[in-house]
């Protein structure tokens, strides 16, 4: 660790303050109905003190141990994605006038936001909807534009959950790089702070500005036990030695057929995957039909208008949907975009109704593998 | 003052065969809206609204209700010439609704236990979708339908484009709402995997699973999320009642719940 700083809980609060200070909409996690939420958080008071989650596939159940600890729940349902590419954007209007029409673009009225609580997984995923949304000839600057302005509190995992399966991604459970500051909370009997490294000179100059002190050595060694311990309660793995190449070979495998009669198609894979991207566009007129406006909304490789062209629909089978989602994702991802498009943050596994874990349809397909218990067998 | 028309308005005609009222009545409760359908189309026949009953043919025909008698047969098929575009509304137009409940059992017992004089009644053995007798060019679905969904339907009639109406899961429309899920989260079943989106996903919302108002979404897979009921402690009795409601009738739905008779 570089010189890190040893941040108190009044600390934290006045990073908060400071942050919204600066004009930051400051999201973080927050405990509303059964599950955590990133939402609007204005104090440490709306963190979820306590709460900790058991995630299994198909499975999400939080509870609340009566510790001090903020973030000792893993992943919540939705990701960051959801502020940074909203489900339904507006795009632009159009205006016929007589004989000539206009088009107005949709002013970007996305605030300047400050992340608090991202994971290293989800770091993995925003930087790779960087270069999804970066790349290539069709730069999104709505996207690109809240990155730009876009501040970033991560956070160290102090434990895995039994979805999590980051260290076989290389994405965690230590966060590497994309935040302006990463916490790691340490939690004992005496005392509760966070061990601060920063990762950019907005995060040092926030840090300095606030006050904070440096941490000791006994702080970061807590701190480096505390990443340790997480890394060895991951349990899940996916093999990704010649992953791209295993799925690309394998596209006439039996287990597309044997995972199809369990993929409900519903969607919610995509909907919480935090690299997927996809989206459509709606045009929407008023009734005299003068001005017309086009939205872009999330869209999903499950659904049947998603491969519906002149002519018909190219993927009618739920084996055709499921495969183009996973092969997409594993495969062909890394030749359209550099990466593999999982983080192995395990959001697909935990919120599939009906826990279809894309771990052990992976392990099936390499055939070494028996078919797992939960979920992979339904 | 009542507005008049240029010949270019359409003539909009709505029925109404074995049904609530309710999704007619969306149309009425489009109230900030109505104003302006008002004005775009010229309402010609809308008995639960206006006296003023203007003869055929009409430009759009809606229809709500399901199709239950004989006289119901002729009637349904006499719309169907007098109608440019033909629209369906609500589970009864669209699956045989609620009623189509009486489709498992020997109509004529209920006919003896209700009536004081069955010989007089004339009724089909099955209460079913208007699409089981004539074509139909759209099917707006649910239970009642949402209003949105039909002003977009209307809409998109008189521009001549296609209606933004997505026949994916509740799930997709749920999921971009912000919410987690009631059955992942809660273990407590949802038909929202199943059912096809427009609510809005309101039961899930509200912490309550999806009732699937909306009917099978474009490609439900039943089977597979009656199993995972099962492993939630659904019987099998509990499943064949939670797809025998609104849209018992629908294909997939009606299959599912035959599956799970003793």
């Amino acid at each position: 660790m570089n010189n890190p700083f040893r941040l108190n809980i009044e600390g934290l609060e006045r990073v908060l303050v400071s942050l919204q200070q600066k004009g930051y909409e400051v999201i973080g996690p927050r405990h509303t109905d059964g599950v955590i939420v990133y939402d609007r958080i204005h104090s440490i008071d709306d963190l979820p003190a306590g709460f900790v989650d058991e995630l299994t596939p198909g499975m999400y159940r939080l509870t609340n141990n009566g510790s001090r600890q903020f973030f000792g729940y893993t992943l919540p349902p939705q990701s960051w994605k959801r502020f940074l590419y909203p489900p339904r954007r507006e795009l632009f209007t159009f205006r016929k006038d007589g004989k000539s029409f206009g088009l107005a673009p949709k002013e970007d009225q996305t605030p300047a936001y400050a992340f608090v609580g991202v994971r290293a997984c989800e770091l993995g995923a925003i930087s790779i909807q960087d270069r999804v949304f970066s790349s290539g000839d069709y730069r999104d600057e709505a996207y690109l534009s809240a990155r730009r302005r876009n501040f970033i509190i991560a956070v160290n995992c102090s434990h895995a959950a039994e979805n999590c399966f980051c260290t076989s991604t290389g994405n965690g459970p230590k966060a590497g790089a994309g935040f302006d500051i990463v916490l790691t909370e340490i939690v004992n009997e005496d005392s509760h702070y966070f061990v601060a490294e920063t990762g950019s000179d907005v995060g040092t100059s926030l840090m300095e500005g606030i006050g904070a002190g440096r941490a000791d050595e006994s702080d970061v060694d807590a701190a480096e036990e505390t990443i340790r311990k997480a890394c060895d309660t991951v349990r899940k793995s996916l093999d990704t030695s010649d992953l791209p190449k295993l799925l690309a070979d394998n596209t006439d495998h039996p287990q597309w057929e044997d995972v199809a009669k369990r993929c409900l198609t519903c969607g919610n894979c995509t909907m919480v995957c935090p690299t997927c991207f996809c989206s459509t566009v709606e045009d929407t007129t008023d009734l005299t039909g003068r001005i017309a406006g086009r939205t872009r909304t999330w869209d999903s490789c499950f659904t049947m208008d998603f491969a519906k062209v002149s002519g018909g629909n190219f993927r009618i089978s739920a084996k055709s949907r499921y495969r183009q989602w996973l092969t997409h994702k594993l495969s062909s991802w890394v030749e359209q975009f550099g990466v593999s498009g999982c983080v192995g943050c395990g959001r697909c596994i935990t919120w599939c109704p009906v826990g279809i874990d894309l771990t052990a349809e992976v392990s099936a397909i390499k055939g070494g593998a028996t078919k797992q218990e939960s979920g992979g067998s339904r | 003052m009542p507005q008049r028309k240029n010949a270019g308005t359409p003539k909009v005609a709505v029925f109404k065969f074995a049904s609530c009222d309710g999704c007619q009545l969306s149309l009425l409760d489009a109230e900030e809206e109505l104003l302006d359908v008002a004005g775009a189309i010229d309402i010609a026949f809308f008995p639960e609204a206006s006296r003023r009953m203007l003869r055929g043919p009409y430009d759009i025909g809606i229809v709500e209700g399901s199709i239950t008698t004989p006289h119901d047969v002729e009637h349904i098929r006499a719309i169907r010439k007098s109608c440019g575009a033909l629209i369906t509304i609500g589970a009864c137009a669209t699956a045989g609704g609620i009623q189509a409940l009486r489709n498992w059992k020997d109509i004529r017992n209920f006919v003896h236990i209700v009536y004081a004089s069955p010989e007089y009644i004339s009724t089909l053995d099955r209460s079913l979708p208007v699409g089981s007798f004539v074509h139909v060019d759209f099917e707006l679905r649910g239970c009642p339908i949402n209003k949105y969904q039909l002003l977009e339907v209307i809409n998109a009639f008189l521009n001549k484009r296609k209606p933004n109406i997505h026949a994916h899961s509740v799930c997709m429309e749920c999921k971009m709402k912000g919410n987690s899920c009631i059955m992942v989260a809660r273990g407590e079943p949802c038909l929202g995997p199943v059912t096809q989106s427009g609510c809005g996903a309101i039961c899930p919302s509200f912490n309550r699973g999806c009732y699937g108002c909306f009917g099978p979404m474009e490609s439900p897979n039943a089977p597979a999320l009656s199993a995972r009921f099962r492993e939630l402690g659904q019987t099998r009795h509990d499943i064949k009642l939670a797809f025998r409601t609104f849209n018992a009738y629908a294909d997939a739905f009606r299959k599912e719940s035959e599956s799970h008779e003793q």
